[in-house]
């Protein structure tokens, strides 16, 4: 018999099996729609927790490296990265002249003043001091207003750019441009607005800082801090070779013997990953493991129900090996069968969880359910409904014709 | 050369039950002949449902050999014998064995399912047999809706759909009243007269009249084997007609 013909004959069959015995059927999925639903809204908050953690470290920049005193997530000390020589304007200098990959380079150094604009204070806002460059190099957009020119930059004008929140706080729908606001005790004038930057995974603001020129920076504040060189790469891929090309320079700038290791730190986003994938990772395996948990006991149910189905049904499989059904033909019978219950539990699972994940979608992250996770939710469900069912199908298949035909 | 349809030698089975060995046939030797009309008699447990069951290849003899249309069947296996059960024999059983979820139309057309038949020509086939045995207005009923009557033509109707070369029954009208079992045995005639080969199993006398040939079985081995007086009334008929 064609096998073909053969399959969808017995889809047929398994299909009047099945809604003879509704309940027990349903009952049966159960095992199968919890792991199957579990599986993809596993899939789907991971998806959006990945979405989520993509913005929120996209400030920091996918084709930045930052060159630190401090090594990010480092394995040191926090002590041994302090003692190390201060990150100075001088090798700012160097490395900015002697750099062939980077399509910009900006120095940077923070501190936390008070803001005061006329009788609203803001505590505790970070300072950055840096140079033109900072646009191009984080690709900042401006809200409203401009950044800082050249020249305002290397001359230390008393010029500042404001973030959002510190827009909002001070002047709510008013113009800030040209108003005069005091970092400490200094004044400086605004002269342009950062556009929304979020935050950094959702701790850090990115928009109560207030951007200044770096030199007035240091008469102001102090220049006894050690700075961050960001050095934007002049093309992605080959954001290796940028590295190498600053680390080399960065020994040069700062003497360190050959063989001798680093004494600065070369950041990237790509260290935020790792770390937020090691993180992650434990996430996905307590969860794969829930998941197959529930799908083993519901195929070891499925299992159950099957061998219950060909007892019962021992009568049956004699009438129908009498009248010419081969072993093949049986096993082929209860194997669609029980696939066809797992497949049902897999659906069943899936209108479960795609109105969940839209709802997850709405109200709590965005996200959306990957096309190939409802593919995987099927394809595991046929799998787990041939493992679930060989034995049973097996066992009816193997049966000898007579005696099933006297089984009562 | 004679052209002996079924041709068993020295059949035995054997069944060991624990400590204990049964020897349900001793031993059977039996030839028959494209359209003969047998009868098998004998006291219950002598061995008459296991010489059927070999016969129709649903069970395979502890020794001897067993021919059917010149192919070796005892060496056959599982698979094979399916698709000879499937294709050569049609078997009609006492307790009917129709499927019971199944309407009349679907149990008749299930043989030819597995034959591999496409779904209109099987639909045809089945309406068709369903129709020779008078039942063509119950075709949707389920057994349970059925007379015992009623069931066994449904699975008469099964036995014949795929023109099989013998029919096998076991007691088919055991379980039947004596007016409906008249009519069944009415119904085997009728195949037998459009050339049917027949072998019924039955402990009533007046059903063994029925047949050409009656063979008795006792304690695992064949008793007696005489022409009936319907078979010498027709081969004398033929011996006239020569
Ligand atoms: N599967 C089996 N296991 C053990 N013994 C069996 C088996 N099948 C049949 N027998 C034995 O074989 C013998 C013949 O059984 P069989 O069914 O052929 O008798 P029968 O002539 O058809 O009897 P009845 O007229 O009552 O139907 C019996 O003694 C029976 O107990
Ligand atoms: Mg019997």
């Amino acid at each position: 018999m064609n096998i073909f013909n053969e399959i969808k004959e017995n889809f047929i069959i398994s299909y009047k099996a099945i809604t003879a015995n509704k309940l027990r059927s349903f009952l049966a999925t159960l095992g199968i729609v919890i792991g199957i639903t579990s599986v993809t809204l596993m899939q789907t908050v991971i998806e959006g927790i990945n979405r989520a953690f993509e913005k929120s470290i996209s400030a920091v920049g996918a084709d930045v490296l930052y060159v630190q005193k401090f090594e990010w997530f480092g394995k040191e000390d926090w002590s041994f990265y302090r003692n190390r020589k201060d990150i100075t304007m001088n090798q700012y200098d160097y490395l900015e002249r002697n750099i062939q990959t980077a399509a910009s380079v900006c120095p940077s150094a923070g501190t936390n003043k008070t803001l005061k604009y006329r009788d609203f204070v803001l505590e505790n806002v970070f300072v950055l001091g840096t140079t033109a460059a900072y646009q191009e190099t984080f690709a900042a957009n401006m809200e409203e207003g401009r950044f800082f020119t050249q020249k305002e930059s290397d001359g230390g004008y008393p010029v500042c750019i404001i973030g959002m929140d510190i827009r909002k706080a001070f002047f709510e729908n008013a113009d800030p441009i040209g108003k005069t606001i005091k970092i400490g005790t200094y004044s400086f004038r605004i002269i342009g607005v950062v556009e929304k930057q979020g935050s950094l995974l959702g701790l850090v603001s990115l928009d109560n800082r207030v951007i200044v020129p770096i030199d007035r920076f240091f008469n102001l504040f102090g220049n006894k801090r050690s700075l961050s060189i960001n050095i934007k790469a002049a093309d992605i891929n080959d954001l290796g070779e940028t590295k190498e090309e600053v680390i080399s320079i960065m020994r040069k700038a700062r003497k360190v013997e050959f063989g001798e290791r680093d004494d600065f730190g070369v950041n990237q986003q790509e260290a935020f990953k790792s770390t937020y994938e090691s993180l992650t990772s434990l996430i996905k395996i307590i969860g794969s493991l829930i998941t197959s948990l529930s799908l083993i006991v519901g195929s070891v149910g499925i299992a159950n129900i099957m061998f219950v189905s060909v007892k019962e049904r021992t009568k049956e499989i004699g009438i129908r090996k009498a009248i010419g059904a081969k072993k093949r033909t049986i096993l082929l019978q209860f194997l669609i069968e029980s696939v066809s219950i797992c497949l049902l539990g897999g659906l069943i699972g899936l209108m479960i969880s795609v109105p969940i994940s839209l709802i997850i979608n709405a109200f709590v992250l965005p996200t959306a359910m990957p096309l190939w996770v409802i593919i995987l939710g099927l394809i595991v469900s046929v799998i787990f409904g041939v493992l679930a069912g060989f034995f049973p199908a097996y066992n009816a298949a193997k049966m000898n014709a007579v005696d099933s035909l006297r089984y009562e | 050369m004679e052209n002996n349809l079924i041709d068993l030698k020295g059949i035995e089975k054997v069944y060991i039950m624990g400590t204990e060995v049964l020897y349900a046939l001793k031993g059977v030797d039996l030839k028959i002949n494209k359209n003969e009309y047998i009868a098998i008699m004998g006291p219950s447990g002598s061995g008459k449902s296991t010489l059927m069951n070999i016969i129709g290849c649903l069970d395979t003899p502890t020794s001897g050999e067993y021919f059917l249309n010149g192919k070796n069947v005892s060496e056959m296996d599982d698979d094979e014998l399916a698709e000879i059960r499937n294709l050569e024999i049609g078997f009609v059983f006492q307790t009917f064995n129709l499927l019971a979820r199944s309407n009349a139309l679907h149990n008749v057309e299930l043989p030819l399912i597995y034959k591999g038949l496409p779904k209109a020509e099987r639909i045809e086939k089945a309406e068709e047999a369903l129709y020779n045995v008078g039942l063509e207005d119950r075709m949707t009923h389920k057994p349970n809706e059925l007379s015992g009557g009623q069931r066994q033509r449904v699975a008469i109707a099964r036995a014949l759909v795929n023109d099989p070369s013998i029919i096998l029954a076991d007691e088919p009208t055991g379980n039947l009243d004596t007016k409906t079992g008249q009519e069944i045995m009415q119904l085997l005639e009728e195949l037998n007269q459009k050339g049917n080969t027949i072998i019924i199993v039955t402990h009533e006398e007046e059903i063994a009249m029925h047949a050409h040939r009656v063979v008795k079985i006792r304690d695992g081995k064949i008793e007696s084997d005489v022409k009936s007086e319907k078979g010498r009334a027709m081969s004398e008929r033929k011996e006239i007609l020569i």
